[in-house]
């Protein structure tokens, strides 16, 4: 019983951890063709990015004080992985839009993230602290508990990084890998929430 | 000394010692800027922009400060091949300054010629004002901008060129955004019908098959130049054939023969023949892993 309990939080965890850097990779790419690959547009995708889960921090650790449970969990990773839909469905057309409206393209590619990744990742971030509230067993192992789970999440966030950038740009094409991303979060959260279903 | 004191100051020797190529050559300005690491070097006669690259340095380019005038690689020659297939350009497009080799060339042989330059890293800009004597012409306007933002801006507000060139393609580092399907129909929509472009690319890896087949699909039959350097040389309405070409390099021969730029060298070069894998896909926005592909060895 135990072991599942921290199984979820921590799968859950690394998964989001991957699944947000590969996003964030992705969407350097998804603007270039608009505003360039210069040093502030990824000034403007980072800043959305770190923003995005600082808030997400503040709000997952306040909502893990209602009810915390893995299925809710899983239903948070669900939340990021639909609000990442924009992105394929009308990025394109977003982009035109601001492109024609704002000329210059540190505020131009500031809006866009904003527009298209600022929720998704809020949703990512407040997987951490929400994880970390369900496999806590007590205040002493408190510390270890989170800095596992960190571990966890990092590992994922550099595991995406590395193999978006390195490999999936070079065999797939950007849509499929989001795609294939976003089905895979669903398909996670969706598993745990049938497995855990009726448990606290 | 410790093991760690040992790798500590192996460490920072490998950081600051000098490198044997920096070692023999003047130089005479060193920049770290928003993009790159920047040196001009003279060497001689030979005033070189120099960005850091992995294997040494990068020569970006370089002006003989004796006869300014000469080209110093001959890929600037066959970039001015362009004007054979279109002798006459009105509105020329230069994506990617350097020293301002080309812009420097075509104001003198152009002067009629409305220039407008496009450089992404304003060090470029300053130090090929400073350091290289290039200035603007009463014509010429510069711009400081990303090549891609600048092209779909032109697309957008319905500006034509005669003459686009583009020259941002560094040894190590390419603009994966600016070597797509999409990118290059956006540049043959600044075209108008009778414009040529100029790309100044690589030819060695196996990006080679990738960007032909990507040309190729944007402009169809394009003429293929090589020589330590690659340059496409493409029409927006279609190439014309080697006799046109040459009754134009005719006509410049001249002007361009006083750049050391012989005509009767890049004539022979020009060539339509397809030597490239064409069952390779086409990089597009989607796909255009560019970095990856130019490190790796044609098959």
């Amino acid at each position: 019983m135990q072991q599942r309990s921290t199984f979820w939080p921590l799968l859950i965890a690394g998964w989001s951890g991957f699944y947000v850097m590969l996003v964030e990779l992705l969407s350097g790419r998804f603007i270039a063709p608009f505003f360039g690959s210069s040093v502030y547009v990824w000034g403007s995708v980072i800043f959305v990015f770190m923003l995005g889960l600082a808030v997400g921090y503040l709000l997952g650790g306040m909502y893990s004080r209602h009810n915390p449970s893995i299925t809710r969990l899983c239903a948070i990773l669900i939340a990021s992985a639909t609000t990442t839909l924009p992105m394929l469905l009308f990025g394109e057309h977003l982009l035109n839009f601001v492109f024609d409206h704002i000329t210059d393209p540190r505020t131009g590619s500031l809006v866009t993230c904003v527009l298209l990744y600022f929720v998704p990742t809020v949703f990512a971030g407040m997987i951490s602290p929400y994880a970390i509230r369900i496999i806590i067993k007590n205040r002493e192992s408190s510390g270890y508990d989170a800095g596992y789970l960190y571990f966890v999440s990092t590992v994922g966030s550099s595991a995406g990084t590395l193999l978006t950038s390195f490999y999936f740009v070079l065999w797939f094409e950007v849509n499929m890998i989001l795609i294939a991303s976003i089905g895979f979060s669903y398909f996670l959260g969706l598993l745990g929430i049938i497995v855990n279903r009726g448990k606290a | 000394m410790s093991r760690f004191g040992f790798l500590l100051t192996a460490f920072l020797f490998a950081c600051f010692s000098v490198s044997p190529a920096q070692a023999q050559q003047n130089v005479l300005h060193e920049e770290h800027s928003l993009y790159r690491n920047i040196l001009v070097t003279q060497n001689g006669n030979e005033r070189c922009m120099l960005f850091r690259a992995r294997r040494g340095l990068g020569r970006e380019s370089c002006k003989n400060t004796a006869e300014p005038e000469k080209f110093v690689f001959e890929y600037a020659s066959m970039m001015m091949a362009s004007l054979f297939l279109n002798p006459d350009p009105e509105r020329i497009l230069i994506i990617g300054l350097g020293g301002g080799t080309l812009p420097d060339a075509l104001q003198a042989m152009l002067p009629n010629a409305v220039i407008h330059t496009v450089e992404i890293d304003p060090a470029v800009e300053r130090i090929a004002m400073e350091y290289f004597d290039f200035t603007l012409g009463p014509n010429t306007e510069s711009f400081i901008s990303d090549g891609r933002v600048f092209v779909k801006r032109a697309l957008n507000d319905g500006v034509k060129y005669d003459l686009v060139m583009l020259d941002a393609f560094e040894a190590d580092y390419i603009p994966e955004h600016m070597l797509t399907q999409e990118f290059l129909e956006e540049v043959k929509g600044i075209m108008t019908p009778d414009g040529v472009l100029a790309a100044n690319t690589f030819s060695g890896s196996a990006l080679y098959d990738y960007e032909s087949v990507t040309y190729r699909a944007v402009f169809g039959e394009f003429y293929n130049v090589k020589y330590a350097n690659r340059i496409i040389l493409a029409k927006a309405d279609g190439i014309p054939p080697m006799d046109v070409v040459r009754a134009n390099a005719q006509r410049w021969s001249e002007q361009l023969l006083r750049r050391g730029a012989n005509p009767d060298f890049v004539l022979p070069i020009m060539t339509t023949r397809v030597d490239w894998d064409s069952s390779v896909p086409i990089l597009t926005d989607q796909f255009s892993p560019s970095n990856v592909l130019n490190t790796m060895r044609r098959n």
